[in-house]
């Protein structure tokens, strides 16, 4: 038995073709959604990744340093590193701002703070494309190229420029931006320093206290206020664990004797994936809802159109004794048809256009057969609407 | 190649649409018969039941009462005899409409090999006979293009070829020069003829058409749903 249904796709290709086309671009918008929301949960996985971190020590009660912010001050890594289990442990601080190059470009960044000059620390980019890591105490940059920086560019991070002299890759925070280390004490400066107008109107404002400034107690002024515009926080401490140590265990005597709040790995893809980017993803989950929708939609549309357009023709191949499963069969084909032209095009439109996109689209083969599934399955139930109208058709129709 | 034969015979059918106070009786009592090699005409103006005794014939409506009976096979009395009405339309019935109405999707040999595929003959054995029947037709040469390609009276012999395509015993045309002028008319009353004769099938051709209702040699004339029998013309198609 010759298939009708594939007849009829040869027969009008181009009305198959076309239509498969409008539909695909919208599976492959489809496809592209659930790449940002795999996107967003890769690169909040790759921060963790490549911190390289088995533990994260914050400040008490918070939970730092991503999702909240957390402040401790930076000589704590030093009773840290002593604790039993502990092989390295490093200072580190992060914050996001609007990082500019001298000469125009401009990128939104997370600016880390690292301690320069000691490969293999957490918290230090993995690996290099070009250049070299930190070496000197100050003013010295590796970036992500996603910032769009190239070695030698000069940056501007508050007051002071930065030379780019390594370019690392997919080094990016949680919510996608590129992140640019700094040596950890230009770092504090830059996010914890105030402007030199609140330091003066500070200095004046404790001058003016009798209790710092008193004629007996000479220096008192000025240890305050050498104090005020000090910097010695960071954001957490990151920690990896010696070997034979679980985290576990190394976690809990820093916790019970510093009064700290320390994340295991475990614990920081929960706040980082279920939490910071829980809302986006019920966003696109949504969306992604109503794109299955509109979808299934234009499809019952099409294929309810494309039968209504052909009831003599499905009169007279019932007059003639067609089965009513061979009819029902060619209009479920043709569904089905159309699924497969829309997916090809889908999963074409969605591969070329994802890298467009500014931030990380992740396009997993899983989700290409979850949705081509989903797309078999769509238009199998809105060809039904079609099939309950061929199958209503009165074969006496054919006849005049 | 070997057709069914037996003609039909109509007794006293009779169809009622409705109940009680509503009741349209459409056919009152008809009577017919058409033997084997032989084409009927069946004549009547609007409205005297025409359609409505098609459809009986076709298996498509059921009767309210009366007797069919096709070759020797009684199909209908007070109900139907055969319990699948797809299958006896697809086997032992031919249709010829008004408009050819060919699967405009389907080539013109796969638009008459389609109904011997449907009752399960192999593909290259359907297309075989539709070749074979293309032939007889003359349209052999249309044999791959399509139905939107094809005159409409190529369409219309591509649409008796198809009718034939089962070799029913019984085939039912309805008006199916209605579109056609005088010449293409009756190339195919001459074709149905040919085809009744060499097939041995009883051909009923509903009509209205004026230039080709003389060549029937008997024709039934249909009003309030009663048939009356006469003598045709049997005007000459040569």
């Amino acid at each position: 038995m010759i298939s009708l249904a594939a007849r009829d796709i040869q027969h009008s290709w181009a009305k198959f073709v076309l239509t498969g086309l409008g539909l695909g671009l919208l599976i492959g918008v489809t496809l592209t959604m659930a790449g940002v929301f795999r996107g967003m949960v890769d690169d909040a996985q790759a921060l963790l990744n490549n911190s390289g971190a088995d533990l994260w020590v914050v400040q008490k009660d918070t939970q730092g340093p991503y999702a909240e912010s957390s402040s401790l001050k930076d000589d704590v890594v030093r009773s840290i590193a002593g604790m039993p289990g502990v092989a390295m442990a490093a200072n580190i601080t992060y914050f996001t701002m609007q990082v500019k190059a001298v000469g125009g470009k401009e990128a939104r960044a997370m600016v880390v703070g690292i301690a320069p000059g000691i490969a293999g620390l957490p918290g230090q980019p993995g690996h290099l494309l070009a250049g070299r890591h930190l070496t000197r105490s100050h003013y010295e940059a590796v970036v992500d190229i996603k910032t769009g920086l190239t070695l030698g560019d000069k940056v501007q991070i508050r007051r002071h420029t930065y030379e780019v002299v390594g370019l690392t890759r997919r080094m990016v925070s949680s919510g996608g931006d590129p992140m640019v280390f700094i040596p950890i004490k230009d770092a504090q400066e830059a996010q914890f320093l105030k402007d030199n107008d609140a330091i003066v109107n500070d200095r004046v404002r404790t001058a003016a206290n009798p209790a710092f400034n008193r004629p007996a107690v000479p220096g008192m002024l000025d240890a305050v206020q050498n104090l005020q515009t000090s910097s010695r926080n960071v954001n957490a401490v990151l920690v990896r664990v010696a070997d034979g140590w679980s985290a576990e265990r190394v976690a809990e005597p820093i916790q019970h004797w510093k009064h700290l709040t320390v994340f295991t790995r475990a614990d920081m893809e929960d706040i980082l994936v279920d939490k910071l980017i829980a809302t986006s993803a019920k966003q696109i989950g949504m969306f992604l809802a109503i794109l299955t929708v509109v979808s299934a939609a234009i499809v019952a549309f099409i294929i309810y159109t494309m039968t209504l357009g052909k009831i003599r023709e499905i009169a007279v191949l019932k007059l003639i004794g067609t089965r009513n499963l061979t009819i029902a069969a060619m209009i479920l084909q043709q569904a089905l048809g159309l699924g497969v032209i829309g997916f090809v095009v889908g999963k074409v439109a969605a591969t070329i256009w994802a890298p467009v996109f500014p931030k990380f689209v992740l396009l997993l083969t899983q989700d290409a057969i979850v949705g081509f599934g989903a797309t078999m399955l769509i238009c199998a139930l809105a060809s039904t609407m079609a099939i309950r109208v061929a199958l209503r058709v009165d074969p006496a129709q054919a006849i005049s | 190649m070997t057709y069914q034969t037996g003609g039909i015979r109509i007794e006293n059918l009779r169809k009622v649409y409705g109940h009680g106070d509503t009741a349209v009786e459409a056919l009152k009592s008809v009577n017919m018969q058409v033997s084997p090699g032989e084409v009927v005409g069946l004549v009547g103006p609007s409205g005297s039941g025409k359609s409505t005794l098609l459809k009986c014939l076709g298996a498509i409506i059921e009767p309210t009462s009366g007797r069919m009976t096709l070759g020797n096979e009684v199909i209908f009395e007070d109900g139907w005899k055969i319990p699948d009405l797809r299958t006896l339309r697809r086997d032992r019935i031919g249709f010829v409409f008004q408009a050819p109405y060919l699967i405009p999707f389907l080539n013109v040999t796969d638009n008459v090999a389609l109904l011997p595929m449907l009752a399960g003959i192999p593909n290259e054995i359907a297309r075989k006979r539709a070749l074979e029947l293309l032939s007889s037709l003359d349209v052999l040469h249309r044999a791959k293009a399509e139905p939107s390609q094809l005159s409409g009276g190529e369409q219309q012999r591509v649409s008796i070829a198809r009718a034939l395509a089962n070799k029913p015993p019984v085939i039912l045309a309805d008006e199916p020069t209605a579109p056609l002028d005088s010449e293409r008319a009756l190339s195919v009353i001459r074709i149905l003829n040919d085809m009744a004769r060499l097939a041995q099938t009883a051909i009923i051709v509903v009509t209205h058409d004026e230039k080709i209702i003389p060549t029937f040699k008997r024709i039934y004339h249909i009003r309030d749903g009663q048939t009356v029998e006469e003598k045709g013309e049997g005007r000459s198609l040569d």
